[in-house]
């Protein structure tokens, strides 16, 4: 392989690990406040199509993604009222948001279906995006691969060191004695999932705004629901989800470095492998349940109402 | 003012009226939807919901959608009967066509009697297959089985398009991404003439018949309910957890497994890259909506089988995406899992008054549970 090779593959990595960078993010933030959201791959396909059909007509990235986040926001929303205050099955009413998030998308997206726009640039940093091998992948990216650091190193310091991140922790642990402390348990649940629909939202558009510029019936694919495997691989760590994701978007890539080695796999059984990373990552982990259970919040996905 | 109220014992009349409920706000939605998009609603729903079943062909055609459906959806309600979150009924579906089709094509220009047998049977094994890998997953390794399910459905469609492109493609098929047609010793056969109602309904029957069994008069079927309920109950109670699970997913897997084979053995009577407009993902909502159990899911299945059918022909007659199929979909789950509170919390309509207004405003627009 030559050098050349191996700059393109880091900069393809970081690329392809973003959308699940982002919605991963999304879902840690949702989960580490006790709710379990199924729901991030239906978000990610309406933000696809709204980011999508909203930069069509206007024919601004700020346009597309900000109606592809707020998308993300509303359709949470749905979510949120069966299962925080409905108490449904958060399982179930997330099954339920993706289904009709899968179904709103190709509907809305029916007359969008292969049309293209123009892709969002890279905002190339001269000088340092020069450095061999590694200057393309860091510093040669667009806006978006720039945002997703910048949240990473956000949502860590919040959780690390600040009282909201704390807030937040505190009630996906025992949202019974954070309500008596006087925390707004539902207040902090609905706007930890309204945040993972926002980056949810934007992670889709970055699909259909960036990395492949056109809209397609259900073209993540599979991202909203690896990105929930990445949560576990993380074991609901921001600094863990970075690599997770990027190990993903790795494993995506494999026909590029397949090609790079000179081998010839069928295009079908190389679209498998990220799925089977995916397992292949949940069977390393679960190995260790008592160890997986010391990370995982307390109360995600079991219904809470105040009074209990 | 509307508040909700914890009921002490769940309702029975809810958990019945609910599902109906439910069906009711998704065609008033439908109705409201149908307007916003410039249609007349009523012409529209009738078009949705009455022409496709308006003759006994449409009628016949309703069931050929509904068996894969069906035999994937009671699977699926043992499954969530044991609260095993088996996602996984699409890809058991797909591999069951894929196995069965491996073996069909081999009796292409056969006209033994074992043809159509030996296909069905492949194809359940192929569903067995691929939910015994879903069961070793979660029992031994001790994975999640949602998120193993779902990465298997992806899996599964991806070997199916291999086998589509590759190993099982038709050599004499203008390189078209399909196997050779079957022969007509293993094609399923036909119930009535002039129709495509084939032998799957039958099969069907028998499922619905031997869940009805399981789940009502079988110890082991108690059992898998005390599990779903309470694990903690089904291990005092010395039942064997292990062999509970696999049991209900390998069924699972057997009938979707024959729902796979059943369609290319049957209406298709070949592999295509589609041989499933996401029937496996459908069964989901028909399990809940029809209380997983065999009757209800019966009547569920065939308002989705309806839905599918209605989706093609808004296509044809009306010119909407099919995908409003979808979105029938997604809000008929939904609605129901809205409506499901009914179940356990009583509505209650407080008259707005004067003295208390000051503390109750703020609690009582939020329909807060108060145990």
């Amino acid at each position: 392989m030559d050098i050349e090779l191996i700059t393109n593959i880091l900069y393809a990595t970081i690329r392809t690990g973003t959308p699940l960078l982002l919605v991963a993010l999304g879902e840690i933030i949702c989960e580490k406040s006790g709710v379990l959201n199924l729901g991030q791959e239906g978000m990610m396909l309406l933000g696809a199509v709204a980011g999508f059909i909203a930069m069509y007509h206007s024919d601004s990235f700020l346009i597309g993604f900000g109606a592809a986040a707020l998308t993300g926001v509303l359709i949470s929303l749905a979510f949120a009222f069966i299962a925080l205050h409905l108490n449904a099955s958060q399982v179930a009413a997330g099954l339920a948001l993706t289904i009709l998030a899968t179904g709103l998308s190709a509907f809305i997206g029916a007359d969008y279906e292969g049309k293209t726009v123009t892709a969002l640039p890279a905002l190339t940093i001269d000088g340092l995006a020069a450095i061999p091998v590694i200057g393309k992948a860091l510093f040669a990216q667009d806006a978006i691969v720039y945002l997703s650091w910048v949240l990473v190193i956000l949502a860590y310091l919040f959780f690390k060191h600040h009282r909201a991140g704390l807030a937040v922790r505190a009630v996906g642990e025992n949202p019974s004695v954070a309500s008596n402390l006087g925390l707004p348990v539902m207040s902090i649940r609905y706007l930890a999932v309204m945040f993972g629909g926002a980056l949810a939202g934007i992670a889709g558009a970055y699909l259909s705004l960036a990395y492949t510029p056109l809209w397609t019936e259900n073209m993540t694919a599979g991202r909203g629901w690896i990105a929930l495997a990445l949560v576990v691989f993380a074991s609901w760590r921001v600094e863990r989800v970075m690599l997770g994701a990027y190990l993903f978007g790795f494993a995506s890539i494999m026909h590029l470095v397949a090609q790079g080695l000179g081998l010839s796999v069928d295009g079908n059984l190389l679209a498998m492998m990220p799925y089977l990373a995916t397992l292949a990552v949940l069977f390393i982990l679960s190995r260790d349940p008592q160890k997986q259970r010391l990370f995982e919040p307390m109360s995600l996905a079991k219904p809470w109402h105040k009074g209990h | 003012m509307i508040r909700l109220e914890a009921r002490v014992q769940h309702s029975t009349v809810w958990g019945y009226s609910s599902p109906l409920l439910a069906v009711l706000l998704t065609l008033l939605t439908g109705y409201i939807l149908f307007a916003a998009l410039g249609q007349s609603p009523s012409e529209a729903l009738y078009t949705f919901f009455i022409a496709p079943i308006a003759d006994w062909y449409g009628i016949s055609e309703l069931l050929v959608k509904t068996i894969p459906i069906l035999l994937c959806a009671y699977g699926l309600a043992l499954c969530f009967r044991a609260s095993v979150w088996n996602i996984g009924a699409e890809g058991q579906l797909l591999m069951g066509g894929v196995a069965a089709s491996a073996v069909a094509t081999l009796f292409v220009h056969s006209d033994s009697i074992w043809a159509m047998p030996l296909t069905l049977l492949a194809g359940i094994a192929g569903g067995i297959g691929w939910a015994a890998l879903a069961a070793f997953m979660k029992l031994r390794l001790n994975t999640n089985e949602i998120l193993v399910t779902i990465m298997m459905n992806y899996i599964a469609l991806n070997i199916l398009l291999w086998a589509v492109h590759g190993p099982l493609k038709d050599p004499d098929g203008f390189n078209f991404p399909e196997s050779a047609l079957f022969g007509d010793s293993t094609l399923l056969p036909v119930l009535f003439a002039d129709t495509r109602l084939h032998l799957g309904l039958v099969f069907c029957a028998i499922a619905m018949a031997l869940s009805w069994l399981f789940i009502s008069k079988s110890f082991l079927g108690f059992q898998t309910q005390v599990l779903g309920q309470d694990p903690s109950a089904a291990k005092m109670a010395g039942f064997n957890q292990t062999k509970l699970v696999t049991l209900v997913l390998l069924v699972c897997g057997a009938l979707a497994g024959l729902a796979g084979a059943g369609e290319v053995a049957g209406p298709i009577g070949q592999l295509v890259p589609q041989i499933s407009p996401g029937y496996g993902y459908a069964a989901i909502i028909v399990a809940f909506l029809g209380r997983l159990h065999p009757v209800g899911i019966t009547l569920a299945g065939l308002l989705m089988g309806l839905i599918y059918m209605g989706g093609e022909m808004a296509q044809i007659e009306l010119g909407l995406p099919n995908a409003i199929t979808g979105i029938f979909q997604g809000l008929m789950l939904f609605f129901l899992l809205s409506c499901d509170v009914l179940i356990r919390y009583r509505v209650r309509f407080k008259r707005f008054d004067k003295s208390n207004s000051a503390d109750n405003t703020s609690s009582s627009l939020a329909p807060q549970a108060q145990e």
